[in-house]
């Protein structure tokens, strides 16, 4: 496949000083959806911005469809956008609202009632056409958003945190709805967001952010299996993570005990950092464990019970279908593979 | 319920300062000493031609007024929330001082041996007659009512989200089109009510027009107050012609409204 958007060495600074990308380079491949995830204030929509042309970079070239298109102007650009607040034209119905890019281009008024009416299907919202877009439900003013966007046949279209105003489950719906969508279209998605069940849903790669740095890009499986440092399992998912030391390949100490693991090629005596997922985490009887300790609360979440384990240094998160007794001594054991060890970055935890 | 009877002392102040000068204007206007006449009405067709150099003045002004207060009202709705509040006070400025005051400095700015002519002089120029001109009262009036178009026009633009310019240009527009398919619909509130806080006082202004138009320029405003104040006294014509001003008045700002989406038109 070939790289639709790729962004080479990109910094951008405002004018105090302050860095909001430090050197970032990424390659978006065609008909691909991408996700950039994480906290607020990582730079992930700056991202999104140099993008579609509303902010130029400080220094570093965006490339689309192998140009650079550096200073190019947003109306110059093959990208639509899907605005966090949809930014929906208070002046137009819905129907004009999605006419909006086909008459700026003067798109003859045969093609344009065609294509509206593609998108109105698209979106599900046929019959809303002479709606004022004040008197739509916040589901509904996204789809308007969504077809305003679509109907210009974009190559890439850029989504901002486009489900951060809906409730959880309009949120799920529009979820697989959108996925639905950009495999139907066969378009590039990108779609920024801080919610990391979302990206896992929908995305084919996600880029995790932090401060301006991407952290790791990967499918969602390698993202959520493999994370690269202590800050992406963290974000990814809940993880347990314990400062540790290598003693040796494919030994690891952490909490004054010696387990096994299959990670090697650190420097002996290097000091990581050890994640566990909490599903992870096996419960064993006391007398045959290593790691022991004594169950804290017990909370009930549906699929699973979360259980917090006060232990040695560390309370431990556990997930686990059984519920043990608060007060209970138990023991914990981990597979090898399932013991992820990273190095030391500055975002580990304390 | 309890509402009501604050809206009270409103409702007495309307009756007593509103609605009773106008019956006795409409009274005024159409009966003479005999009872009932139509006489001072048909009488005010004599004047149509000041009525046309009112009518064609104000509209000059009020064009001259939305076209420099525009841009200008939207920069300053773009710029940073603290750097608003002094910009507009600036705006508001001149306003603090006498009405008369301002109109008398142009007086002395504009005259035949005034500042502009003797600075014109000093480069080999002129003098050019700049005061007692029609052109000398449009300026007054611009001068004078530009802020109230200023400020309503701001106070609507502010509220406009800054995401629907960067929509319009994800969409295609150039900063043109973004222009007149986005800004100018968005402002339509505050073009109607900017034009009528000008085109009104501007209309029935008389202090303008004495000042800086000499006599050649007289205005409807002129017109009345000659009716009441001046040697040709006769309160029943100056009735008459507010009433027909008032109509004109009434008349041109039903066509603005229809211009108005939300019909929240100032009358």
């Amino acid at each position: 496949m070939e790289n639709i958007v790729s962004l080479k060495d990109i910094i951008v600074e405002f004018e105090e000083g302050e860095r909001i990308l430090k050197n970032i380079s990424l390659d978006i491949k065609d008909k691909e959806f991408v996700t950039f995830l994480g906290p607020s204030g990582c730079g992930k929509t700056t991202t999104l911005r140099i993008i579609a042309g509303f902010l130029e970079p400080t220094s570093g070239d965006v490339f689309f469809d192998g140009k650079r298109i550096n200073g190019v102007p947003p109306h110059k650009r093959n990208v639509n956008t899907v605005f966090q607040r949809y930014a929906l034209f208070p002046h137009l119905n819905v129907y004009e609202n999605i006419a909006f890019g086909l008459r700026v281009k003067n798109t003859p008024e045969k093609e344009i009632v065609k294509r509206v009416g593609e998108m109105l299907e698209l979106v599900n919202l046929m019959g809303f056409e002479k709606r004022s877009i004040n008197r739509l439900s916040g589901g509904q003013q996204q789809r308007v958003a969504i077809a305003r966007a679509l109907v210009n046949h974009p190559k890439v279209l850029l989504l901002d945190e486009p489900l951060g105003a809906l409730d959880l489950k309009l949120r799920k719906e529009m979820q697989i709805e959108l996925r639905c969508i950009q495999q139907e279209l066969e378009l590039t998605f990108v779609y920024v967001t801080h919610d990391q069940e979302e990206a896992l849903t929908m995305s084919d790669s996600i880029v995790v952010m932090n401060n301006g740095y991407i952290q790791q890009i990967g499918s969602p499986t390698d993202i959520y299996n493999e994370p690269v440092n202590a800050f992406v399992a963290d974000f990814i998912g809940e993880s347990n993570i314990v400062n540790g030391c290598m003693p040796e390949d494919c030994v690891v100490e952490f909490t004054g005990r010696r387990f096994e693991c299959v990670d090697k090629g650190f420097d002996p005596n290097e000091t990581v950092d050890v994640v566990i997922r909490p599903e992870d985490v096996k419960v064993i009887p006391a007398e045959k464990a290593k790691l022991t300790g004594i169950v804290e609360s017990v909370v009930f979440k549906g699929v699973h019970y979360e259980m917090i384990v006060d232990g040695v240094d560390h309370k431990w998160v556990i997930h686990s279908t059984k519920a043990e007794p608060v007060g209970q001594m138990i023991g914990m054991t981990f597979d090898p593979f399932d013991i992820h060890i990273m190095k030391k970055t500055e975002d580990s935890a304390e | 319920m309890k509402l009501k009877y604050f809206s009270a002392p409103y409702l007495v102040w309307m009756v007593i300062f509103i609605l009773v000068p106008l019956l006795m204007i409409g009274f005024f206007a159409l009966t003479d000493d005999n009872g009932f006449t139509l006489k001072y009405i048909s009488d005010v067709g004599q004047y149509a031609n000041i009525f046309v150099r009112s009518i064609w003045l104000s509209l000059i002004a009020t064009a001259i007024c939305l076209v420099v207060a525009y841009p200008v009202s939207f920069i300053l709705s773009r710029m940073e929330k603290h750097k608003q509040g002094t910009m507009l006070m600036i705006v508001m400025l001149p306003m603090w001082m006498n009405f008369l005051l301002r109109t008398y400095a142009w007086m002395t700015l504009l005259g035949n041996n005034g500042i502009i002519n003797h600075l014109l002089g000093l480069a080999g120029l002129g003098p050019y007659k700049l005061i007692n001109t029609s052109g000398a009262v449009v300026l007054g009036m611009v001068y004078n009512y530009l802020p109230f178009m200023i400020l309503p026009l701001y106070s609507v633009m502010v509220k406009i989200d800054q995401s629907l310019f960067e929509a319009a240009s994800d969409l295609g527009c150039s900063s043109g089109q973004t222009l007149f398919r986005v800004i100018i619909p968005l402002s339509v509130p505050g073009i109607t009510s900017g034009v009528t806080m000008v085109f009104v006082p501007a209309i029935s202004t008389f202090i303008i027009s004495r000042m800086l138009g000499g006599g050649s320029n007289l205005l409807i405003g002129d017109l009345i107050e000659m009716q009441f104040l001046g040697n040709a006294y006769n309160p029943h014509l100056g009735a008459a012609i507010s009433l027909v001003l008032m109509v004109i008045i009434l008349v041109i700002m039903t066509v603005m409204n229809q211009f108005d989406p939300d019909d929240q038109v100032l009358m």
